[in-house]
């Protein structure tokens, strides 16, 4: 056998891209790409969205998404080429030798089907194992990922576990076939931070203990340091750097790669209190969608005019929940609302044009935050004729002075959203909610949908334009880099309720209560070694209460 | 969206129906006879004089197509129109404000629909004049109802967008919010929908003619046409045939279209 499990050399894939009203034409997605990887090892592949890193892991597959062609190069595990394998012995190679773990478990696993069915049928159709042998691996797997009562958990169905849970028994079933490679693809992106450090400390545990070879894809390059042994950075298709975790990680060669490194690094000094009148004040509020269970409870918040309160919480605390209180989508069941002193109409009907300039909000997800049939111009421009009547060539000039504002210029006037970027869609969006010179803007989770380096790039762009319109944001995230990064007060919020509220530097340095204690040490850190230093630290504190 | 590339049948169906429109406006010209003038024996067969020969009464086959071509179309095309902006007014409506409004004209809807159609038509038809204004009515009406349940689906999924809710934040009307926001995103698949209706409504307004309710002898129109000389059949005369082809060819033409129409939205929704 060959020194390395597997060879990838000068692999090259391309797709066709089909517009209408144009001839098919190829891009090439992966661009002569090498790598080796050892048994037992990880090798980190890490970019931005469009790197080609998830292409490059299902290519050792030997699978192309629809589109997608493998035009060149080699893929060699065990001495075998994997591109040449057709029929039976692809059918082998899949799921037998490598196997695959997706981002949405939730969306992996079919829900008409027990857990125990679905991680144990590759094993036993393969014919590796029996089906009460296959079972009883599968308990094993279980075990070891640290799954909650192993001997009864693959009887649930996928819906009956949490989404933590259902990553790692992802990770059982890709393991169950004891393949020689596994490929993890963005496996804890879609999973709260909390719940990101168990799957990590299981996946990482579960590679050494069965020593296979995997290949971890991430964007987020603090995630990919704690389980890789090499990291490979990608960038449009090419490799940009390829080096050991530490060398990645201390010793950034490339500017791409440092610039990777330094993410987050954005820091704000928080501005102190006032005595004045808070801008916005939340008064014992609380909010149900149904009438029975409340989604939030007695929340107390205060936002001063030009500052930055960020609303801190994992999915399910309620603080979207917030956010739609306070732009009058969902009328709160208990508690009042102020705004600028005076006391806000619940309804957003009842709200008059002056409340709805002064309170604008920025969505997630801008792709479908714009409306498609829309230019940039035309979105930019209705809130000024909206709100002030701007016509012609008045609303013009001041378009293209909010297109500078968020450093893209007169140039994209014409352009439709199909025709931007991510980060350039966000900044249209940050435009859209500014065009109306609001005094608070809602910011629902601005960065969540981009990559790292564009989230750095919108937060600057926010604080820029925070300290020239003295705007002030209420800053909705699970984030606590971007926390750290741009607030003056943060309010924690766990299941609907306020953990704790108060100044920056209050809130980050401890004491901490419980939960902000563990939020706080959940974030991936861009250093080696802070994953066994967390996990540690959990179990002291479990063990000294 | 280019003409240049679309497939071939989408072509010639889009000649055929251009020849249709040309004749349909220009009729009068064309027409060699008036529509309602005797102008030989019965069911001549074709001739120099007679290209398509002539009907049940004498009548000039040709110049009754030519006439039947533009009744036929003209009132197909203003129902379509009149379902279309009610349909789509009503339908988008009830997606936008949602609540009470959405279930009092879904149900009314439903309602409108658990009857079937051609009964509907044929029991409001006999008791109401019939001219052009109550048959481009009842089938306007009638048609909406379809036009609604399509309007409304896409509207909903449209309405649902942060896009949308961005505008309502902003205190935008509902009016705006349907013409501006949601349109604009459903217009493709609703042309589409379009043509399809449109070939529906002349099948429908044949099928009126044929049961005697639809347009009014003397005036010449392709159903009443068919069931004019549905009797030479048995004599083994082709006369009911060739408004039943004109019909024929108009659907397969329309069905052209709308396929490749609809094969261009879903290549957008993919991008």
């Amino acid at each position: 056998m060959a020194e390395h499990l597997l060879t990838v050399k000068d692999l090259e894939i391309k797709a066709k891209v089909h517009r209408p009203g144009e001839k098919p034409f190829d891009v090439t997605l992966v661009d002569k790409v090498s790598f080796q990887l050892k048994k037992g090892k990880v090798l980190g592949l890490i970019g931005e969205s469009g790197a080609g890193k998830s292409t490059i892991g299902l290519a050792t597959l030997a699978y192309g998404r629809f589109g997608c062609t493998i035009t060149g190069g080699q893929i060699i595990l065990h001495d075998n080429n994997v591109l040449s394998y057709e029929g039976e012995a692809l059918r082998e190679h899949r799921g037998g030798r490598v196997s695959y773990v997706a981002q949405s478990a939730a969306a992996a696993f079919n829900p008409a089907h027990k857990l125990d069915e679905q991680i144990t049928e590759v094993a036993i159709n393969k014919g590796a194992m029996s089906r009460s042998e296959a079972v009883a691996y599968a308990k094993l797997l279980y075990k070891k990922l640290g799954l909650p009562n192993p001997d009864r958990f693959g009887r649930r169905y996928p819906h009956q576990v949490s989404g933590g849970q259902l990553q790692r028994a992802m990770t059982a079933m890709a393991l169950a076939s004891k393949p020689d490679l596994i490929v993890f693809d963005e496996p804890t992106t879609a999973l709260d931070v909390t719940t990101q450090i168990d799957v990590l400390a299981a996946i990482k545990e579960a590679i050494h203990e069965f020593n296979t070879a995997a290949l971890y894809i991430s964007h987020d390059l603090a995630v990919v340091g704690q389980v890789a042994d090499d990291i490979m950075v990608l960038r449009h298709g090419k490799m940009v750097e390829y080096g050991t975790t530490e060398q990645i990680l201390y010793k950034p060669q490339q500017d791409y790669t440092k610039q990777l490194v330094a993410v987050r690094s954005v820091y704000k000094e928080e501005k102190p209190r006032t005595k004045e009148e808070p801008l916005l004040r939340l008064e014992k509020v609380t909010a149900s969608y149904d009438g029975k269970v409340n989604v939030v409870q007695d929340l107390s918040i205060e936002l001063e005019a030009g500052h930055t309160l960020a609303v801190v919480g994992e999915s399910g605390s309620g603080k979207s929940t917030a956010a739609r209180i306070i732009m009058g989508l969902l009328p709160p069941l208990q508690g009042k609302i102020y705004f600028e002193g005076k006391e806000l109409t619940p309804r957003l009907k009842e709200r008059d044009k002056e409340i709805k300039r002064k309170i604008r909000m920025i969505y997630q997800m801008p792709d479908v935050a714009l409306n498609p049939r829309h230019t940039v111009r035309d979105t930019i421009g209705r809130p000024l004729t909206f709100f002030f009547g701007l016509q012609g060539k008045e609303r013009e000039h001041r378009v293209v002075e909010l297109l500078d504002q968020i450093e893209m210029g007169a140039d994209y006037l014409n352009r439709f959203p199909a025709e931007l970027s991510g980060g350039q869609k966000q900044r249209v969006c940050i435009a859209r909610a500014l065009a109306s010179n609001p005094e608070l803007v809602i910011c629902d989770e601005v960065t969540s949908a981009l990559d790292p380096l564009v989230a750095d790039g919108i937060l600057k762009l926010l604080m820029r334009l925070q300290e020239e319109t003295k705007v002030a944001y209420l800053f909705i995230t699970h984030d606590i880099a971007t926390v750290r990064a741009i607030s003056d007060s943060i309010a924690v919020m766990y299941q609907g309720k306020l953990v704790e509220v108060g100044q920056k530097s209050k809130i980050l340095s401890p004491p901490h209560p419980a939960y902000t204690e563990l939020l706080l040490s959940s974030v991936p850190e861009m250093r080696m070694g802070w994953l066994e230093e967390a996990i540690s630290n959990r179990k002291m504190a479990a063990a000294g209460n | 969206m280019r003409l240049a590339r679309a497939p071939l049948t989408a072509k010639l169906g889009l000649i055929i129906i251009l020849f249709y429109i040309l004749v349909a406006l220009f009729g009068p010209f064309l027409a060699p006879h008036k529509q309602s003038d005797v102008v030989g024996s019965v069911w001549q067969p074709i001739s120099k004089e007679f290209p398509l020969g002539t009907d049940n009464v004498g009548r000039d086959i040709l110049s009754r197509m030519i006439y039947g071509t533009r009744t036929t179309l003209f009132i197909a095309f203003i129902a379509t129109c009149l379902s279309f902006s009610w349909g789509i007014l009503t339908g988008f409506f009830a997606a936008v404000s949602g609540g009470w409004i959405d279930q009092i004209l879904s149900r009314w809807v439903d309602l409108l629909m658990a009857f079937p159609t051609l009964i509907f038509a044929l029991v409001v038809l006999s008791i109401v004049p019939i001219n052009m204004t109550t048959l481009i009515l009842v089938m306007a009406i009638l048609d909406s109802t379809r036009v609604f349940r399509i309007a409304r689906a896409l509207a909903a999924d449209t309405v649902v967008m942060d896009f949308v809710e961005a505008a309502r934040l902003r205190g935008e009307g509902t009016l705006w919010i349907i013409f501006r926001e949601i349109l604009p995103n459903t217009l493709t698949p609703l042309v589409a929908e379009y043509g399809l209706r449109f070939s529906f409504a002349v099948l429908f307004l044949s099928s009126l003619s044929f049961l005697g309710l639809g347009v009014q002898p003397p005036a010449a129109d392709w159903g009443g046409m068919v069931r004019d000389n549905s009797l030479g059949i048995t004599f083994g005369i082709a006369a009911s045939l060739i408004p039943a082809a004109a019909l024929a060819i108009l659907t397969v033409s329309v069905n052209f279209v709308v396929d490749w129409l609809l094969d261009q939205t879903s290549s957008l929704r993919n991008q």
